[in-house]
């Protein structure tokens, strides 16, 4: 039985067959629409996240599948002081797969270690997001129609941003990968992060507090939201959320071919204006999450 | 001080000084029927001091956290009185509630019947990180 907690558990022929699976379901969607006939899905959402669990609850229902669970961690027994391991063991009886998102790091392996069904981390705190990069790594591929030799610029909270530790650790695989960390001194990229992936395997970066400068040599531009929620003090929140706008100003120098992705929910970080521009993929990338989560449940599953 | 002195038994040697306490609670060798005798700022001519402990039993001993505490701890195995083997001690893959992971977010910080996991991951700069949330141990 298999679960998913770190995008790092994937191989590259895993990553490779989900995103053929996904580009099969984009191409033939009435080929899959019966596949999870008489599974259930269970949405465990101890904190709130509208779009990734509509994004699972969707996949679930285009596959001929049914949803259970709940959306915020009041209307769940771990109000009532009920530990993770049993929540899991008490879902085992109900479903056939579980996602979860919680606010504390590490709840979703806990959760795999406890349930006698696959658990999909659907983020856990600022830790790891790996469905999140399924979804990225669907859209550069649509986009680019590769993995290698690209030059990635990651943009905003890299400190915090689950998403983007998930991107780099998963983009790191792969040769020519040059990453452009654009943030405020207080929001860089940890060390960690530095030091055992990028170092590590030998991967070019540079970083810079400068989007307009780095923005000419950009292949992918993802952009990042400050989040409010990984912040213990609302000063530092209130100073650096407003850091990078991006605007079409800001892509006037932008590669014509430029692929523009964001995590969503966006705030103000990438204006309106930029949303009708060919290079704004962030819809498309939202929409790609729910192809991957439909391939991801059909591997973990172990449905053809 | 001999270690001959012991017929059967375990000879934990070369303890950095002043951590023999420490390695005899983790190593619980207060739950032992057994003699243990802990020698504190032992002459040697390695370390100049050093702490030491004899246990005077032919007991299994689980010591791969030493490797963790103070890798340059020697263990002796006595039989008859007479070293049988004598072997180093390397930095364990894992540990089980030796170390308590810090960060606040993590979700052994508020389900504290889960067990605290460290696991090695980068054996060449002694980097140990949490098995939940990955936070590098202090």
């Amino acid at each position: 039985m298999r679960s998913l907690i770190d995008i790092k558990e994937l191989s590259l022929e895993e990553l490779d067959s989900l995103i053929d699976t996904a580009l099969d379901i984009i191409a033939n969607p009435l080929k899959y629409s019966e596949k999870c006939r008489g599974k259930k899905l269970a949405t465990l959402f101890f904190e709130p996240s509208t779009r990734t669990r509509l994004s699972f609850e969707a996949a679930m229902y285009e596959l001929g599948g049914n949803v259970l669970g709940f959306s915020e961690a009041s209307s769940s027994s771990s109000a009532k002081g009920e530990s993770v391991a049993d929540t899991a063991k008490m879902i085992s009886c109900y479903a056939d797969i579980i996602a979860m998102r919680h606010p504390k790091e590490g709840a979703p392996l806990v959760a795999s270690m406890n349930a006698s069904i696959p658990v999909v981390n659907a983020g856990d705190g600022g830790h790891n997001h790996p469905t999140q990069t399924l979804a990225d790594l669907l859209t550069i591929k649509r986009k680019k129609g590769r993995f290698n030799n690209l030059t990635v610029g990651l943009c905003g909270d890299l400190k915090f941003g689950r998403t983007v530790h998930s991107l780099i650790s998963a983009l790191s695989r792969y040769e020519g990968i040059k990453f452009v960390l654009i943030s405020p001194v207080e929001l860089r990229i940890p060390d960690y992060v530095k030091t055992e992936t990028l170092n590590k395997k030998g991967i070019e970066y540079v970083e810079t507090t400068d989007l307009v400068g780095a923005m000419p040599e950009l292949d992918i531009l993802y952009m990042t939201r400050v989040q409010k929620e990984r912040f213990f003090n609302e000063e530092d929140y209130l100073r650096l959320k407003d850091s990078y706008i991006l605007d079409l100003a800001k892509l006037e120098n932008a590669k014509r071919d430029l692929c523009i992705m964001h995590p969503l929910p966006r705030v103000n970080e990438i204006s309106v204006k930029v949303d009708n521009d060919p290079r704004a993929c962030y819809f498309e990338q939202a929409l790609n999450g729910k192809y991957m989560r439909m391939a991801l449940i059909l591997m973990l599953l172990g449905i053809d | 001080m001999n270690i001959d002195s012991i017929k059967n038994g375990i000879v934990i040697d070369h303890i950095t000084a002043g951590r023999g306490m420490e390695l005899y609670s983790l190593l619980k060798l207060d739950t032992l029927d057994c003699s243990v005798v802990i020698g504190k700022n032992v002459g040697s001519e390695k370390m100049g001091k050093k702490d030491i402990i004899k246990i005077d039993a032919d007991i299994e001993l689980d010591t791969t956290i030493l490797g963790y505490i103070d890798p340059e701890v020697t263990i002796n195995i006595i039989k008859n009185g007479k070293i049988v083997d004598k072997k180093g001690v390397t930095l364990p893959e894992r540990l089980v509630n030796v170390i308590s992971c810090k960060n606040p977010r993590c979700i052994t910080s508020c389900e504290q019947e889960l067990d605290q996991v460290f696991t090695l991951t980068d054996k060449e700069n002694r980097v140990y990180r949490c098995l939940y949330c990955e936070t590098k141990a202090k």
